[in-house]
């Protein structure tokens, strides 16, 4: 199996996100720069956090443009798996591949700490290793994180259970002070119809050794892997 | 040399018409806007009165190629308008056209 990290102008998370990969997980892992039209066979691409052209016109708007991202579209529309970290997330939902769009935090403050986010469903590739309920204890770092859709939408996203973490407390309770950014019904990231895309705000990058303080975001890495692993054995 | 002769070159000094577009973008009514908030708050803090609210939103010129006519530009701009400088999920837009003369 192996991983990509796509590289936008910009983006400055691409390095830990690569680290993490390949001495966390321990998975063969390549930069993906973002004028390629391929994605060099990997099974699985993450395009990381950062400040794409500088977040110039939105957050994510420029770079949802770039060469890389027709084979990130068409990766994903045959089911290829697709996460994106911060600056991802908000370039998946300019592309189009995941619903919503990602506003200015309401206390129009830059936010940069640790936060903790509820696990709700373990029915992703990106979530298989967690418990429904799991707190983890991962950092933010952004200014536009608050999470936005229509009325029609959450609907379809609550129906089809797709958001898969929330903000919440220490203890699992998804509350209105554990809401770091304003984000509609705390949602911390969600996944698209089938699955194989997944946005969310949170760093888990930055919570996968203990050096950081924190080592809760790499199980996210690990489900990953093991999905990959599940794939290659069924093929 | 003939006032014919002359002709050729007093065309060349006329200005040439560039359309310019004017689009703006605003966020939708039902999406929460911290900064409108924060500058109503801000001008009622100076000393303004009677503002009942404040929005933000953006607003871009677009000068357009005189090859293009006028039905050209219009299609051109409300696509860039939709695909580029506008968000369709959380902001619309206006464009207005209009043919000046280039300065």
């Amino acid at each position: 199996m192996k991983f990509g990290v796509v590289v936008f102008p910009g983006s400055n998370c691409d390095h830990d996100t690569y680290h993490v990969i390949s001495k966390v997980i321990g998975q063969p892992v390549d930069f993906i720069w973002h004028r390629q039209s391929t994605l060099n066979d990997c099974d699985a691409v993450i395009l990381p956090g950062g400040f794409s052209y500088g977040d110039y016109l939105r957050t994510g708007a420029i770079a949802r443009f770039s060469p890389v991202m027709g084979a990130v579209k068409e990766f994903a529309g045959r089911g290829g798996l697709v996460m994106g970290i911060c600056n991802g997330f908000q370039i998946l939902c300019e592309a189009g591949l995941l619903p919503g769009a990602l506003l200015r935090n309401a206390n129009l403050k830059f936010i940069c700490e640790h936060i903790n986010m509820r696990v709700e469903t373990t029915d992703t590739p990106f979530t298989n290793r967690c418990q429904r309920g799991q707190v983890l204890s991962v950092p933010i770092a952004h200014g536009d994180g608050n999470y936005y859709c229509d009325a029609a939408t959450l609907a379809e996203l609550q129906r089809e259970n797709r958001i898969i973490f929330r903000y919440a407390d220490a203890h699992s309770n998804v509350t209105k002070e554990s809401n770091p950014n304003g984000s509609l019904e705390n949602i911390a990231g969600i996944c698209n119809r089938e699955r194989n895309v997944l946005g969310l705000m949170p760093h888990p990058e930055r919570a996968s050794e203990m050096l950081l303080s924190s080592q809760d975001g790499r199980i996210v890495f690990f489900s990953l892997a093991d999905t990959l692993a599940e794939l290659a054995k069924a093929s | 040399m003939s006032l014919a002769s002359l002709l050729p070159t007093v065309y060349c000094l006329l200005p040439t018409a560039h359309m310019k577009a004017k689009i703006y973008v605003t966020l939708k009514p039902s999406v929460l806007d911290p900064q409108g908030k924060a500058i109503h708050h801000a001008v009622e803090t100076i000393g303004y009165r009677g503002i009942a609210d404040v929005r933000q939103g953006k607003y871009f010129e677009v000068t357009l190629d005189e090859a293009l006519s006028a039905a050209e530009a219009r299609t051109a701009v409300e696509r860039m308008a939709h695909d580029v400088l506008a968000n369709p999920v959380i902001e619309d837009y206006r464009v207005e056209l209009d043919s000046e003369s280039a300065s």
